[in-house]
Parts: C-alpha cells; sequence; structure tokens
C-alpha cells in the first residue's frame, strides 16, 4: 500500500508539467510519503501522518545509513524527499546533492556553486543556509552571495540565476525559499549590517520578478495602501513606516526577511515575520521603526500587505520577528478559528486570526521572559519594564540580566503542530543577557551592531534550553522538557504520537506526545541545528535529520554562555559546547529494524 | 603599517593551521596595554571590550573566546604580536580550501574598528593574558 502511493507521487512529482505548477505542490505537500517543502507543508506543521513508528516501538529505532556532506560549518535547515531523491544541502560553498533512496547515499548529482569567498564575511553567525525548495521539476536555492539559482530536478543542470541583492552591501541569502503557485520567494538577510529588508516573487519558469515588497520605506516600495493595510482592524495610513523613522534612517531600516514562509492557499495569503530594524543601538533610531520586528499577511498573487502586527515596536534587544508562522485551524475561547500560531523571539507566543490579523492570544512561553509585563491587547503593545528598556538605561549604560537574550527564547528552529493533539512542540532557548548600546556609524558592508551583550542563562538555573508543549488557545505550557543547551533543531511531530528533536551535545530524541517522557536518543556525529524529517520508501519509514554545529550557537561553543562576570579560577563553572562535540556535516537516516 | 608580503603569508598560513611559530622577542616591549586595579580597566580597554562588540564578537564569539567557526583570540594573542594583530585586523585574510572556509575581513576602511584597534587589542591581550575574566569589565572611574 505504501509502496504504491511513493511511487505514483513520484512519477507525479517529477513529471507534471509548468502550467499545474500550483496543483502539482499542493497536492505533494499532502502525501506523507514525501517530504517536498523545508516546512513539511505550506502551514509549517512539520507534521506526518506516518505512523509505523509509534511511541510503543520508537526505542527501537537506529541508523539506517548516513552521509557526510564534506562541508564543516553550521547545517541548518534540513532534506526533502521527492520521489526516489532526496535533497540535501551545505553551508557555505551551498553545495546540492541529490541522493538515490534506491541504493542510499549514491550521489544522483551534485551542485557547487563558485561565489567570492568574501561573502563568508558579511554572514551573521555562521555561514548557514536552511534549505532548497521544490517546485516545476527544479530544485531552487537561495545562495549565500544573494543569487537565486534553479536546477533541474532530475540533472542539476542550471535553469536559470538571477541576483537577489549586492552582497556587497552585506545582502546575503540564508533562508530557504518557498514555491507557491508559480513563483518562488526568497527574504534576504544582513540584519547586523544595515541592508533594508525585503521578500521577492520570482517567476518559476525564468527567475524573471514577479513582485518585490521591502519591510521598510514609502508606501509604493513595501506595497501598502494606507486605507486597506490594516493592523489590529484599524487601517495603517499613508506611509506608515517613513512616519516612524528620524529623517532618511529607513534607507538603513533593517526589517531582514531570513525566516520561514507559509501560505494559505484559500485566502490567497502570505504569512512572514520582519528581523531587527537598522543598528542595536535604539537610541541612534528613535521611533517605532516600522515595520521592521513585524508578522506580514500579504496577497500572494500581488504582495500587497493585507494586514500587518509589530510585535516589539522601536526594538531595544534584537528580538527579531522572522520566525515561523504556523497555519493551524484551532478552537479560541471555544470558537474555531483559522489561527496563526507564532512563538517569537521576544518571549511570546501569538495566536492571531489569520484572516483579519485580529490578535487573540499572547502570553509568554518561558516564565524567564522579563523585558515586558504583558501585551496590551487593545493596542497590541508589549508593556516594557523599565529596568530592563536599553533605550530608557540609555547608551553606554548596560543593562543587565534582560530575558531572553538576543538570541531569542526561540531562534528560526522551528517548532511542529500535531493536528491529532492540536498542540504546538516548541525547542526553545534560556538564556539572559547584559546588554551595552553604544553610537556606531554606517559603512555599507560593514557590521552595524552597535552593542555588546554578554549571554548566561537565568541567574540561579543551570539549563539553557527547554523543549515544550504549548496551547495556544489558551497560552499555557503544557509540559517543558529541560536540555542542557539551547534547542537549535526543528521540531517534528507524527501520527506515532511522538515528537523528534536534535539537541546541540549531538543527540537525536524522540518523546511521548503526552507527557515529553524521553522515548529514544541517539548521539548523531555532531551537534544538531538541522530541521527533523520523516517519510517512506518502499513502504518502510524513516526519520532524516542533518547534523554539524555551528549557526549562532556555535557562537557559544566556546564561550559556554556561561559565567559571564564570575571572575577569574572560578574553576568548574565553565561548561562549554566544545567539550561535548565538534564540526561535520553528516545526514543520518533512522529506521526500524527489519 | 604594511607588512612585507611574505610575512604575511607565513603568518595567514600558521593562523590557518592553528598554530603560530614563537614570537619575536621584540614583542616584550608591547606588554601590558592595558591597565586593572582592583578588577577594574582602564578607558581604553573598556572601549576596546564594546568594540569588540561590535565588529568582532559576531564571529570570534563572546570575551574573544572563539566559535564554531572562527579562532579563539584569547589563544592568538599569545603568538600574534601588536604589528600582526593590526596587519590581520586592517587587511583581513583568508583561508579558502575544499575543507574550511575561513575568512576575516579587511577593517582598514572600518572606522569603528580602525579608530579604536589599540583599544581593542588592549581588551583583548587582557583577556589573553588571563588577567581580565568573562563579560563587561569594570571601568575605573576617570
Amino acid at each position: 500500500m505504501f509502496r504504491k502511493i511513493a511511487v505514483s507521487a513520484a512519477a507525479l512529482g517529477l513529471c507534471i508539467s509548468s502550467a499545474s505548477a500550483n496543483e502539482e505542490l499542493l497536492r505533494l505537500q499532502r502525501d506523507p510519503n514525501q517530504w517536498v517543502m523545508p516546512t513539511g507543508n505550506y502551514a509549517n506543521h512539520r507534521y506526518s501522518e506516518l505512523n509505523q513508528i509509534t511511541r510503543e516501538n520508537v526505542s527501537q529505532l537506529r541508523p539506517s545509513w548516513s552521509f557526510s556532506t564534506g562541508v564543516l560549518r553550521g547545517h541548518e535547515g534540513g532534506p526533502l524527499v521527492i520521489g526516489d531523491l532526496m535533497y540535501i544541502h551545505t553551508p557555505f560553498p551551498n553545495k546540492v546533492f541529490a541522493l538515490d533512496l534506491k541504493e542510499p547515499g549514491r550521489i544522483v548529482w551534485r551542485y557547487e556553486p563558485t561565489q567570492d569567498p568574501s561573502v563568508i564575511a558579511v554572514m551573521c553567525c555562521d555561514t548557514v543556509n536552511r534549505g532548497v525548495a521544490y517546485g516545476d521539476g527544479k530544485i531552487i536555492l537561495a545562495q549565500a552571495d544573494a543569487k537565486v539559482v534553479a536546477l533541474d530536478a532530475k540533472t542539476g543542470k542550471v535553469a536559470w540565476t538571477v541576483s537577489n541583492g549586492d552582497a556587497g552591501k552585506g545582502e546575503t541569502m540564508t533562508a530557504a525559499p518557498m514555491v507557491f503557485g508559480d513563483k518562488v520567494l526568497v527574504g534576504i538577510s544582513g540584519g547586523e549590517f544595515g541592508v533594508r529588508g525585503h521578500i521577492t516573487a520570482y517567476n518559476l519558469k525564468d527567475g524573471s520578478m514577479a513582485w518585490r515588497a521591502y519591510s521598510v520605506g514609502p508606501d509604493n516600495e513595501i506595497l501598502f495602501d494606507g486605507e486597506k493595510t490594516t493592523s489590529l482592524g484599524k487601517p495603517v495610513g499613508a506611509n506608515s513606516s517613513l512616519q516612524s523613522w528620524e529623517g532618511d534612517q529607513w534607507k538603513i531600516g533593517g526589517g531582514a526577511t531570513w525566516g520561514w514562509f507559509s501560505y494559505d492557499p484559500e485566502l490567497n495569503l502570505i504569512y512572514y515575520g520582519s528581523g531587527n530594524p537598522g543598528t542595536w543601538n535604539p537610541v541612534q533610531r528613535p521611533g517605532d521603526n516600522k515595520w521592521s520586528m513585524t508578522i506580514f499577511a500579504r496577497d500572494a498573487t500581488t504582495g500587497q500587505a493585507k494586514w500587518v502586527y509589530q510585535m516589539t515596536p522601536h526594538d531595544e534587544w534584537d528580538y527579531d520577528g522572522v520566525n515561523e508562522m504556523i497555519l493551524s485551524d484551532i478552537e479560541v475561547r471555544g470558537r474555531p478559528v483559522k489561527a496563526l500560531v507564532h512563538f517569537d523571539r521576544n518571549g511570546f507566543a501569538y495566536t492571531m486570526d489569520r484572516e483579519t490579523g485580529e490578535l487573540l492570544v499572547a502570553e509568554k512561553f518561558d516564565p524567564a521572559v522579563n523585558w515586558a509585563t504583558k501585551v496590551d491587547m487593545e493596542t497590541g503593545r508589549p508593556q516594557v519594564v523599565s529596568q530592563y528598556s536599553t533605550r530608557q538605561n540609555g547608551e553606554d549604560t548596560n543593562t543587565e540580566n534582560v530575558c531572553p537574550a538576543a538570541l531569542g527564547t526561540k531562534d528560526q528552529q522551528p517548532a511542529a503542530f500535531s493536528p491529532r493533539s492540536k498542540v504546538f512542540y516548541v525547542p526553545t532557548n534560556h538564556v539572559c543577557m547584559d546588554y551595552e548600546p553604544f553610537r556606531v556609524s554606517y559603512t555599507a558592508g560593514q557590521p552595524y551592531v552597535g552593542a555588546t551583550l554578554s549571554m548566561y542563562p537565568p541567574k540561579g538555573e543551570q539549563h539553557m534550553g527547554n523543549f515544550i508543549a504549548w496551547d495556544a488557545s489558551a497560552g499555557k505550557i503544557l509540559w517543558s522538557k529541560e536540555e542542557r543547551f539551547s534547542v537549535w533543531s526543528g521540531a517534528l511531530a507524527t501520527a506515532g504520537d511522538i515528537v523528534f528533536y536534535g539537541t546541540l551535545e549531538g543527540h537525536l530524541k524522540a518523546v511521548d506526545t503526552r507527557d515529553g517522557k524521553e522515548l529514544f536518543s541517539y548521539r548523531t556525529p555532531s551537534g544538531i541545528i538541522g530541521n527533523v524529517n520523516t517519510y517512506t520508501h518502499n513502504g518502510k519509514q524513516y526519520i532524516a535529520v542533518l547534523s554539524g554545529v555551528g549557526g549562532w550557537a556555535g557562537i557559544g561553543m566556546a564561550a559556554g554562555l556561561q559565567g559571564d562576570s564570575e571572575g577569574l579560577g572560578a574553576a568548574g563553572a565553565y561548561r562549554s559546547l566544545s567539550n561535548y562535540t565538534q564540526l561535520g556535516g553528516v545526514l543520518t537516516v533512522f529506521a526500524l529494524p527489519n | 603599517m604594511r607588512f612585507a608580503p611574505q610575512l604575511v603569508a607565513v603568518m595567514g598560513c600558521a593562523l590557518a593551521m592553528g598554530f603560530v611559530a614563537p614570537r619575536p622577542a621584540s614583542a616584550q616591549a608591547e606588554e601590558k596595554p592595558y591597565q586593572i586595579e582592583n578588577g577594574k580597566v582602564d578607558r581604553g580597554t573598556y572601549n576596546g571590550y564594546r568594540r569588540y562588540g561590535n565588529a568582532c564578537e559576531r564571529c570570534h564569539g563572546q570575551d574573544g573566546s572563539g566559535s564554531s567557526f572562527a579562532p579563539d583570540l584569547t589563544q592568538s594573542l599569545k603568538r600574534l604580536s601588536h604589528e600582526q594583530f593590526a596587519e590581520t585586523v586592517i587587511n583581513g585574510r583568508q583561508n579558502v580550501t575544499s575543507s574550511q572556509q575561513s575568512v576575516m575581513p579587511p577593517f582598514g576602511q572600518v572606522e569603528d574598528v580602525v579608530l579604536y584597534l589599540d583599544d581593542i587589542y588592549a581588551y583583548l591581550k587582557a583577556r589573553s593574558d588571563g588577567v581580565l575574566g568573562h563579560g563587561r569589565p569594570q571601568r575605573m572611574a576617570n
């Protein structure tokens, strides 16, 4: 039965013509035998109906085969599986491998772009890449040097290449593209270099630009209509972004778009979030700095903004709003809602009505969060605590014990949603910081940070991560499982009532959806910052994940994010990740014994 | 300020391999570019800490301790002279092979770095010498 499904889907996947690219992916994303987009499906559920591996038998899971990527730096994202081929990618130099599942690990084709290595130096926080996208018989790669490349899915031959930015100005790409309809959507990275963020839809057929929408700037460039674009149900008015900046500062206004995209085909809306505004020094950029730190709902055909919601106006802590938007149809306070659920870096989990942009729930998903008491549900504004306001404390003043740290209660590592349990399973960080903003000058292509940070676990605690289950209707943690380090791996929930995730030490773990009890753990060759997926081949369920420690998590590799000021000679207080794992990109595929 | 090309090449190569030839004796004269009294640092060292945070930390990690992709400067500065340090910061360096992709950009045109090069050096030297702990240093009264 499984075999038949897999084979027929494979045939469809590779033979459908461009005219029906739209329908093709809409159908394939529902096929649990394949994993056709980085986010699992358009709704970003990271959930699979496969149920051969269950809470009863997962303890017998074992590695089936593995594959070295030959690249050392941080491996974010995860594999795609389309028919008999698996596609994996690497950080810079952004290799892509098509692997044969019939002869596991055999390379059908490989692609390695030639990129100017100087781009490495303008990538914040390692040279990560969060995966390739599939559509219209092509594999789409968003390269570090801001080139978008379409490869023939069967041969790896370049179909087209287009430049999406200028790496000389610090514009790079790390986010996975998303194919929808006959277009592919890509973002831009460079929030620490004063870039001006945008998302761009290119036509899959030839790479020509369909539309581009900036995060900050005049209405005609951010694709806003002051009368029609709303925020919490009210029109935003003309040039809403420009009015929230002083002078020309919006031109280096940030709002990078380096996170995940989701898509509701029925509403024809695209959802995503924008990153930090300009410099990390808030004193240098008065105003709300719209529309940085914002959730956007845009018309997929035109790019026009339908609604927006700025979570962290005038950011003072680097709480980028780019984390995934999970589209789930759940009950909120007894009412069925087409919801958007988002776990923000700022430590609040938001449940919104994704049709209207109405804010329904905003609650902390880590009790340590202290920079704001709550979100005012009328205005949508966080109620900032003065003690932790780096703006109020001012330049050259060290604001201490702010929770979460800049890397957020959760970063890009995506959560999973099980439609069976209606529960969200969220990889989180449990880290606080000291933050001292200071004046910086802007030079194109150079770091534009303007703050210095120390990061450490919350006072009196030793662990730096939690894996939690979240009720997005009540805004409550259902259970929480401690991890020694931040959980920097994308989760996977399955119909076997288990959730998978990786740890920075390198363990792939499976836990029970009911209570988080650990049912399986296997130590892969390196720390896991990649996202777990599942698929079948010849009717058998597999679990796949990339290891390869690095990314922003790799910054803490040596520092240990521990005991920021414990002074000298405090032996034993120093616990660094480098004592647990070393570098190296490896794909590991797991299965139950035959 | 520019070094002879061959010396630069030697240094880049040595760094890439994770070790550096013993420092010339002249480095003795450059010892202690910082002042620390009762755990508090001078203004320059403190400023170096902040400028480090702006330009260097995202690769070289907290407290200069390195990351998964950039060297631990508390170790590197045990071997690099002030001159070698300045040369590397100003001109950058690249070590890109099939197995390694290390690139440090040139900071020669970046005023927030070049103007405070000696301060950054003082901070990192104090860290490297083991006389300054983790995190934000305390500043001496002016």
